[in-house]
């Protein structure tokens, strides 16, 4: 249920917000009453509109109609990127709800538009409307007319407006509303006697005693039009907005015209560390763009490309699939088996023009085209997939210098021991040298869109007999040097004026000294505990982050055996870098109106926090904070049992025809997935399998995916312990060799009695290890914050044997979804 | 160096098969047959010819010491009686027995006992006979397909004739393999247990570390949690040509025998 319904002296409005349309009235007219929500949805079904003698799905009119919804009359939004996406389908849209008013955030993610609409009704019993339209797309677009549309009941038999000229302005004129548009425009700038100025549509009855009037004014102080329409069907609509001449407004790129002043005061916070911005952001450019960055021209701001809309991985896919991105480089990745929604990746792939794969081996995503899942299936045909794949084979790290980064932040720097073999290269010599090809290619040009390449600073040494770049070389110009050309020695030296340049803030300090910090190996048993000298940790060598709140307010430890850092009597020390000011007092109090670094007192140990302090409630940086809450997976066998909201309102879906989501709990058809499936990593193998899966000593540990059962579901299904199990969702199944096992136990939730089925997430069919990947079953679904896919929990069914083969597989698939009765809409509520 | 040899710690094992994996690089030492076995998360299913370590997992429904697992709690909520539950890991190798029988029955000599103790199979001398196969009274040894030769932990020879320390302890990240002279070692484990008892794990035991068993004690011994068969360990293994002078003395008085009846026989013949 999408709906909302509100009520201000005498007027209802029942709004229909849907995540994958733009927002609906349903009724706007006499007051409701109060209307719980089932009276409200039963309503709502009888108000939603009926099928306009058409053999398909309803027409609906959204506040801003479109025409792919099948509307014939006068759309909502006209205009085009020069000749291209003319009729807009906004198909993401996020509600926000405040009092009595709806604001629909809406993308139409093939124009890359955004259109915000926001609905309200005021305590006079007036409804608000209004639109607003943003451009994300690379091309200008030229907007024609953006009009808002309220629907009146087919009853209304009369338009009303006002006419007259001079002392006699505003008379009103009255006529039967027919089949067709009753168009009032003002071409004058301002309101005068072409204006209509309030358009009513009314009932036949309508006289100063009694009857029923609807009316729309646009509120704009001229060249704006109102109009009534009724469709052949007995549609009727009010519709207005401004009038726009031809190429009145072409919309610029949202960002484009941003200034680097404008981002900076955008996006520094005054408190805490990160009100340095400035200096690491020119640092940035100047390390990018050298010389050619100076004051006068923003340090080359202007050159960075810009975001139009989320890059995210899933959004790059979603864009594979409607044709908008062509070509994809997969750099130690392979999604084909690790991200979810494996299949869909694949048919994302096979929409590009051209796929770049560097590997050790010929992973799934670089053979999809001849030997994947979809070829077998025939969704795919090796002749007819456009996509040109190059496969790079890569350069292990025995094969190359460079750094290991762990989630420890550690740097540990890694010396070549042999030549890479036959075509292996590194990632460093692919980047460098491609870049320096289009470089060399792209000499003399004048356009400008070429010269940000043109400027860049690729001018790093190369040796040997295959021209390796220095990668030392790279870690000297991500750590920064000062204006003298001499190596930085941490972030603090960091100036906005352009006189530093510093290729990554964080990393500002591995390369002190002209020395390669990140590759010393002072042995254990010479150092103390902290082992500072072993490599270099982001940032400063700080090996732990925050070590501040390791000393008491007064700056004694809380643990003499576990101390870090102390306050000594006139400055931080200890046996870590001190993640403070070092001269900073635990009794220093900040100044009123301090701002930077400055605000934060001697006991704020959280300093890139604007306030310097832990945060359990987190108002802001989290989108589904302040504070934690439960809901269900997206697929859940379950209900919710702590709220009446099932799935995370916050949640970041990807409806489509590929990625469909389950029924939930009570929903109906639910009980077709009715298990769990968690998935988790077996040590023997390594993400997405890449490395570990052709390699014999690490195949033969876990040779064959298998999904892991208790014996009550084994019983239940009628599994057998070493045998096949095929295992269903809505987006495909797979199949795996069953290990019954005691560490599977079924759960108590939701009351009833739920088995759980695991799977190893690594397998895929190339390789030694092989088997389905489990990734095929799962659905792209995001935390709203860090954009993390739901894997680790969804519904499926499963059944003894191995999966069918052929166009079979899909058709096992297909007839589940059916069963479940699984629409565009499941699942997909706000 | 005097005997050196590995004490495994199994209560600290995590079935993390590095010790496989890093014993099979240092050593050379083939891929083995690829299969999903169901035992568990081993695939490798036991010692052989081209496989030196081998990690067995043992599922249990049984607790472990004070280790909760949730699970009997869990079906418990779901209605179903399930007792607890704990999961045994343990990293079998080559014994190094004191007495050792595939030792004894090498006809080449391939087998030899090196200077720190253990036993070595030099597979450029070895012939493939196979004695040493059913004289293994662990089943460790085994011929390799293809070469037609025994193979055998060595435990690192190589590697401790350079000083260092065997592939598969030096990679164990739990110290669950630990490597030393093998009296240190035997003290150490000996604290080990007593400590694991008072921590009320009363089922820890050690294996082959005692001179007294019928191998004379091994140099590579075990602290198990449960009975030796529970880790496909023989439970009371005895070397196998322990009996072997015996039967040369039965042998040879047999032989005295027929000899004195051949003679009294012809004598009586002549007569």
């Amino acid at each position: 249920m999408h709906l909302h319904h509100f009520r201000a002296a005498g007027v209802s409005v029942v709004l229909d917000c849907p995540p994958d349309a733009l927002p609906a009235i349903l009724h706007w007219g006499p007051d409701l009453g109060p209307l719980g929500e089932d009276a409200l949805g039963h309503l709502a079904a009888e108000l939603r509109p009926r099928p306009d003698q058409t053999a398909d799905s309803p027409i609906r009119t959204a506040l801003v109609p479109e025409a792919r919804t099948g509307w014939a009359g006068t759309p909502g939004l006209s205009g085009h990127h020069e000749g291209e996406n003319w009729s807009p389908a906004f198909t993401a849209v996020t509600y926000e709800q405040a009092g009595q008013s709806v604001t629909a955030t809406a993308t139409d993610p093939h124009a890359r538009l955004g259109l915000t609409v926001t609905v309200e009704l005021g305590p006079s019993g007036l409804l608000r409307a209004r639109a607003e339209l943003r451009n994300r797309h690379e091309s200008p677009y030229t907007l024609d007319a953006l009009n808002l549309v309220l629907p009146v009941p087919g009853h209304t038999a009369d338009v009303l407006d006002q006419a007259g000229r001079w002392s006699k302005e505003r008379i009103p004129q009255r006529r039967p509303l027919t089949v067709g548009t009753h168009l009032r425009e003002n071409r004058r700038g301002r309101t005068g006697a072409d204006a209509a100025t309030v358009l009513f549509a009314a009932t036949a009855d309508l006289g100063f005693r009694r009857g029923e009037a609807w009316g729309l004014h646009v509120g704009f102080s001229g060249d704006h039009r109102h109009y009534a329409e009724r469709t052949a069907t007995g549609r009727t609509m009010l519709g207005g907005g401004e009038l726009l001449l031809p190429g009145y407004i072409p919309m610029p790129h949202a960002h484009r015209h941003q200034r680097l002043e404008d981002f900076l005061r955008a996006d520094a916070p005054v408190k805490g560390y990160w009100a340095d911005m400035p200096a690491y952001l020119v640092s940035l450019l100047k390390a990018w763009w050298g010389p050619s960055a100076q004051p006068d021209n923003d340090f080359r701001f202007g050159y960075l490309p810009r975001l139009t809309g989320s890059h995210s991985h899933y959004d790059t896919v979603m864009a594979q699939l409607d044709g908008t991105c062509k070509g994809y480089l997969l750099l130690g990745e392979n999604p084909a088996v690790g991200s979810a929604n494996a299949r869909m990746q694949r048919l994302g792939m096979a929409g590009l023009d051209w796929l770049v794969v560097r590997d050790f081996n010929l992973i799934e995503s670089a053979t999809w085209w001849r030997d994947g899942p979809e070829i077998e299936t025939g969704e795919l045909s090796t002749a007819e997939i456009g996509t040109e794949v190059f496969f790079f084979p890569a350069a292990a790290h025995t094969e190359k210098d460079g750094s290991f980064t762990n989630t420890n932040r550690l740097l540990q720097w890694h010396h070549k021991a042999v030549e890479p073999a036959g075509d292996r290269r590194s990632d460093l010599w692919f980047m460098y040298h491609l870049g320096r090809i289009i470089r060399e290619k792209l000499a003399g040009s004048a356009d400008p869109m070429d010269a940000p390449v043109l400027d860049l600073t690729w001018d790093y040494p190369t040796s040997g007999p295959l021209a390796e770049p220095d990668a030392q070389a790279v870690l000297a110009e991500i750590n920064g040097r000062d204006a003298e050309g001499r190596p930085l020695s941490g972030y603090d030296r960091l100036r906005s004026d352009g006189s530093t340049a510093c290729g990554c803030w964080i990393y500002c300090g591995v390369y002190a000294d002209g020395v390669n910090q990140a590759a010393r190996r002072k042995p254990g048993a010479e150092q103390d505990w902290i082992a500072a000298e072993w490599a270099w940790a982001w940032p400063a060598n700080r090996r732990l982050l925050y070590n501040r709140a390791s000393a008491r307010p007064d700056g004694s430890p809380w643990s003499e055996r576990k101390k870090l850092v102390w306050w000594d009597g006139s400055a931080w020390s200890g046996f870590d870098v001190p993640d403070f000011e070092r001269g900073k007092a635990p009794d220093h109090r900040p100044p009123d109106g301090a701002s930077g670094v400055e605000a934060l007192s001697g006991i704020d140990p959280f300093i890139m926090q604007g306030d310097g302090k832990g945060w359990l409630f987190a108002p802001a940086g989290v989108l589904d904070g302040p504070l934690p809450a439960h809901y269900e997976p997206q697929d859940s066998p379950v209900t919710n049992a702590l709220y009446g909201r099932q799935r995370s309102p916050a949640r970041k879906l990807y409806p489509h025809v590929h990625n469909r989501y389950h029924p939930s709990g009570g929903e109906a058809g639910a009980s077709v997935y009715p298990y769990v499936v968690t998935t988790y990593r077996l040590t023997e193998h390594f993400t997405a399998g890449g490395m570990s899966r052709s390699t014999p000593y690490l195949a033969e540990l876990q040779p064959e995916m298998f999904c892991e059962v208790s014996p009550e579901l084994a019983a239940e299904r009628g599994l057998t312990h070493g045998g096949w199990a095929t295992i269903i969702t809505a987006r495909n199944a797979i199949e795996a060799r069953v290990m019954v096992t005691e560490r599977m136990a079924p759960l108590r939730a939701d009351g009833q009695v739920v088995h759980q089925i695991g799977l190893p997430f690594h397998f895929g069919p190339n390789g030694r290890a092989r088997g389905d990947a489990a990734n095929e079953l799962s659905a792209i679904s995001l935390d709203p914050s860090s954009h993390i896919q739901e894997v680790k929990a969804l519904s499926a069914d499963i059944r003894p044997g191995r999966r069918p083969r052929g166009p079979a597989l899909p058709e096992l698939v297909q007839h589940y979804r059916l069963r479940a009765g699984i629409t565009e809409r499941t699942g997909t509520e706000a | 160096m005097g005997r050196v040899g590995f004490f495994t710690d199994t209560s600290v094992c995590i079935g993390c098969k590095a010790c496989e994996v890093a014993c099979k690089e240092w050593n050379a030492v083939p891929e083995d047959v690829l299969g999903f076995t169901g035992m568990s998360y081993d695939n490798t299913g036991g010692l052989g010819a081209s496989t030196w370590r081998h990690v067995a997992f043992v599922e249990q429904p049984r607790r472990l010491g004070h280790q909760e697992s949730g699970l009997a709690e869990a079906a418990a909520l779901a209605g179903r009686d399930r007792p607890d539950f704990r999961w045994l890991m343990a990293s079998d190798v080559c014994k190094h027995c004191t007495e050792a029988a595939c030792l004894d029955v090498c006809p080449t000599g391939s087998l030899f006992r090196t200077e720190f103790g253990t036993v070595v199979v030099q597979d450029d001398v070895c012939n493939g006979c196979g004695y040493c196969v059913p004289a293994c009274p662990y089943g460790v040894i085994g011929k390799r397909e293809g070469d037609g030769l025994a193979h055998k932990c060595t435990m690192c020879y190589d590697r401790l004739e350079s000083g260092q320390e065997p592939a598969c302890a030096k990679t164990c990240p739990t110290d669950s393999i630990q490597f030393g002279d093998l009296d240190e070692l035997r003290e150490r484990a000996s604290r080990r247990v007593e400590r694991l008892h008072e921590a009320g794990v009363g089922s820890a035991r050690l294996y082959g570390h005692s001179p007294a068993d019928g191998v004379g004690g091994t140099a590579a011994f075990f602290l198990l949690l449960d009975e030796p068969e529970v880790y496909g360990l023989p439970p009371d293994p005895v070397v196998t040509t322990r009996d072997l002078p015996s039967m040369w003395r039965h042998a040879a008085v047999a032989a005295a025998g027929l000899l004195a009846a051949l003679t009294v026989l012809s004598w009586k013949g002549r007569s």
